[in-house]
Order: C-alpha cells, then structure tokens, then sequence
C-alpha cells in the first residue's frame, strides 16, 4: 500500500476520533480539529476560488482570447476592497449596487414563473384523468403522487398554509379550522425535515464509521485501535488533571 | 459629492435591476449573450466578495495571536492549517489529482478535510437525538403529529424500519411526496412572493440598506 495512504488514514482516524472526543465533553483535542477544520477549509476555498474565478474566469480569457471586457468585472471587484480605506468606502456603493441590482432584475421574471406560477399550476391539477377506452376516471392511489385524491390532498394543504400564513383576515370561524389545518400540514412536514435530517446525519455517521472500522486493517498499522487508545489515555489524563487543579484551588 | 456618494449607486440598481428585469422578455441572441455575460461578470465579482469575508477571518484571529488572548494557540493552527492549505493547493494548480494520481491538495482534500467535515455533521446525530429527547414530547397535538411524521419517516429510510413496521416505507414516502410537497410549495409561493416584492422595493431606491451606513 502506498505509504500516502497509510499515513492519510493516520490522520484521517486521528481527526475522526478528536471531532468524535466532544461527545465525552470539550476539550483541547475537538478544538484543535475544529481550528484546523475551519483552515483548511477556507484555505480550500481560496484556493477553489483562485482557480475558477482568476484562472478560468479572468486570466485565460483575457490573455488567451483577448476578452478585455473582463477588465470591467474586474474593475467593479476591485471597488468592493475600498471598504479598507475609510475616504474612499463609499466607492464599494457601486459595486454592491450592482450585484443588487442585476440580482433584483433577474430575480423578478423568473421567480415569478419559476417558483410563484409554475407552482400554482402543478397545484391546481385536474381531478379527473382521461383513460383510453375507459373514459374519465378518478384515481384514489395514495401512491402515486399524481393520483386524484393526492391532487385534493396536495391543493388543501397548499391553500391551507398559505391562509395560516396570511395575517391580513383574523382567524375566526371557518378561518380558524383552515388555519388549523394548515398547522397540523406544517408539523408533518417539521416533522419529515426532522426525521429526513436525521437519516442523513445518521449516513454520515455509519460512513465515518465504516472508515474507523476499515482502518483496523492491518495493512494500515490499526491506526484506529491506537489512536482510540491514544485518545482516551489524553482525555483520562486531562480529566485527571482538571481535578487535581479543582482539589487545589 | 452626495449625488456620487447616494444617487448614483441608486442609479446603477434603478438601471440595472430594469434592464435585466426585462432581459426576460426579449428572446433574442444578444439578450441571451448579455445574460450570459453578466453570469460570468457576477461570478467574478463574487470572487472579490471573498477577499471581504476572508481578510476579516484573518484580521480576527490575527489579533488574538498579537494579543496573546485565551486560546490563541488554535489562532495559530488555523492560521498554519490555512496558508499550508493555500500553499499546497498552488503548488498543485488546485486540482486534486492530475491524470488520476492524487495530488498534494488531493491528499489533504480526501485524509483531512472529508473526514473532519463527515465527522463534523455527523456528530450532529447525537445532539439531534438528544435536542429530540429533550423537546419531542407529545405535549399537545400539533407536537404529537411532528413526532409521529419524524418516527414513520426515519423508520421508512432504513430497511430495520421497514421490516418492524412494514407500511413505513410507502407511508414515508406519501408525507414526504405528498405532505411534504404541499408545505415546502406554499412556503415557497410565499418566500417567492416576499423575493419579488423586496426586489422591486429594491430597484425603485424604497430598500437602501444595501448601500450600508455611514456618512451621506
């Protein structure tokens, strides 16, 4: 095995296993990871930035295809760093003025018909489907998100929500029953984010172990085993000073 | 100086925000050509947005050091772990492997960076099943309905949880297809609602705060 990769999984368990520390409590060990984590992570960035937006973006067009209208990007970037200059920061104005306004432009069309419209007529769908040699039918498959009574299900929930949310009416009578109904459709919906979000965590947790459990091989000198051994012996240690330190005072 | 300071960048909003508001309707190449233009010209101004968030990231925990403050030793290793990362991922003109064979910036993109973010939010279970213990009692019934949407769906996403309740896996997709949809589109309609309004607010100078304080 090459030994990049058996010092990668070094490394790899080694910063597993401090993240994985905090569970105990907080200690010296999870920050370092976490400091480094925030590094590298920015650092990564920079770096991804640099190569996409300089490199590809500015620098190759230019000077490979001459695209000079690129100087005028550049220009307005440029007058966003004149915030570190007091006299000049108004100047930055300009740049953000831009950003907001091309993003206020593109914005409006297409939420509109993206998000506003289009959503509106997957809502308002027919109830009856045309079967051929069957004539009109009425679907009850619950699933199938397309069936007729879904459609029914899906426009009371979206109508509902949307009167919980609109404060404009009190909610009295007939509007507190919509209203309520809308809430018992948000809490299903919390209540699915919840539970999606934590299978997706849960995913993660299976792969990191799945990682810590490969890393036992042999193969890689059982950095899992010993640095498990390592960590635990500091952790005791530092627990053990912290209460020495405490008697103390 | 107050008309170059306040109008003119209100000016600049007023004209661009018109121009590509109405880029939309006009099918035409060159219409197509600015949008595409603009695209790659918002690009590289976000690359310069960048050098803002991350000059105040250095500023930060370069004062800490400067100043010997509590914890200024982690300072140091994210100041050390960022420029080493900077440093390699030049060296390897930012790729992560070249013809297959991992590179330096890969090494430490896959030994480093994936295992330290996968355990990050992975630890996240933990506390989230914590956070839920703690606040997930079916208090009333708005709560118990969360509480049983969140157990039918965790269990649909697992095949342990199909096999012990077997209808879990169609019931998990129903809320999630059908629930779910309803909600997350009426949320969306409003915010969408919210967007277009903020941004016409926005175009006609009637929502400044972008332009941020400050004299005149």
């Amino acid at each position: 095995m090459p030994i990049e990769t058996i010092i990668g999984a070094w490394v790899a368990t080694g910063l597993t296993l401090f993240i994985f520390s905090f569970l105990y409590r907080d200690n010296p060990l999870f920050k370092l990871a976490e400091n480094l984590y925030v590094g590298i992570s920015v650092g990564y960035t920079i770096v991804k930035t640099y190569d996409t937006v300089i490199v590809y973006l500015i620098w190759n067009p230019i000077v490979k295809n001459g695209e000079w209208a690129l100087l005028i990007p550049v220009a307005i970037g440029m007058l966003m760093l004149t915030r570190y200059m007091p006299k000049a920061a108004w100047l930055s104005r300009y740049a953000f003025a831009f950003i907001v306004g091309v993003g206020s432009g593109l914005a409006i069309p297409r939420v509109i018909s993206s998000y506003i419209l289009k959503q509106i007529e997957d809502t308002v769908r027919p109830l009856l489907i045309m079967v051929p040699g069957e004539g009109l039918s009425f679907t009850w498959s619950l699933l199938s998100p397309a069936s007729s009574l879904n459609t029914i299900i899906i426009l009371v929930g979206v109508s509902s929500v949307l009167f919980y949310f609109f404060f404009s009416v009190e909610h009295t009578g007939l509007g507190k029953v919509v209203a309520r109904t809308g809430i018992l459709f948000l809490m299903v919906a919390f209540g699915a984010a919840f539970g999606y979000t934590v299978m997706a965590r849960m995913s993660l947790l299976i792969g990191r172990f799945d990682d810590l459990i490969e890393f036992t091989d042999p193969s890689y000198g059982r950095p899992s085993l010993w640095l498990m051994g390592l960590t635990i012996l500091i952790l005791v240690m530092m627990a053990q000073r912290s209460s020495h330190k405490s008697e103390e005072e | 100086m107050i008309f170059l300071r306040r109008q003119v960048p209100l000016l600049i909003t007023l004209v661009t925000g018109l121009v590509f508001a109405v880029q939309y309707y006009v099918p035409h190449p060159a219409s197509e050509q600015m949008l595409t233009s603009v695209t790659k010209w918002l690009q590289i101004i976000g690359g310069f947005a960048l050098v803002l968030g991350v000059s105040s990231l250095f500023h930060v925990h370069a004062m800490k050091i400067r100043r010997k403050e509590v914890g200024w030793g982690y300072s140091f290793v994210l100041y050390v772990s960022m420029l080493g990362t900077i440093a390699v991922g030049l060296w390897s003109n930012g790729k992560e492997a070249i013809d297959g064979a991992m590179t330096s910036f890969g090494w430490i993109y896959n030994f480093m960076m994936v295992p330290l973010q996968g355990t990050m939010f992975a630890i996240l279970a933990f506390f989230i099943a914590s956070a839920a213990y703690r606040s997930f009692r079916a208090r009333s019934r708005e709560a118990t309905v969360l509480l049983i949407a969140a157990i039918i769906v965790m269990m649909g996403r697992v095949p342990l949880g199909e096999y012990l309740i077997p209808l879990s896996g169609d019931l998990s997709q129903w809320i999630l297809n059908v629930l779910n949809a309803s909600v997350r589109r009426a949320i969306l309609i409003g915010v969408s609602l919210g967007t277009v309004a903020l941004s016409i607010k926005i175009i006609f100078g009637m929502e400044r705060s972008y332009l941020g304080g400050g004299k005149e």
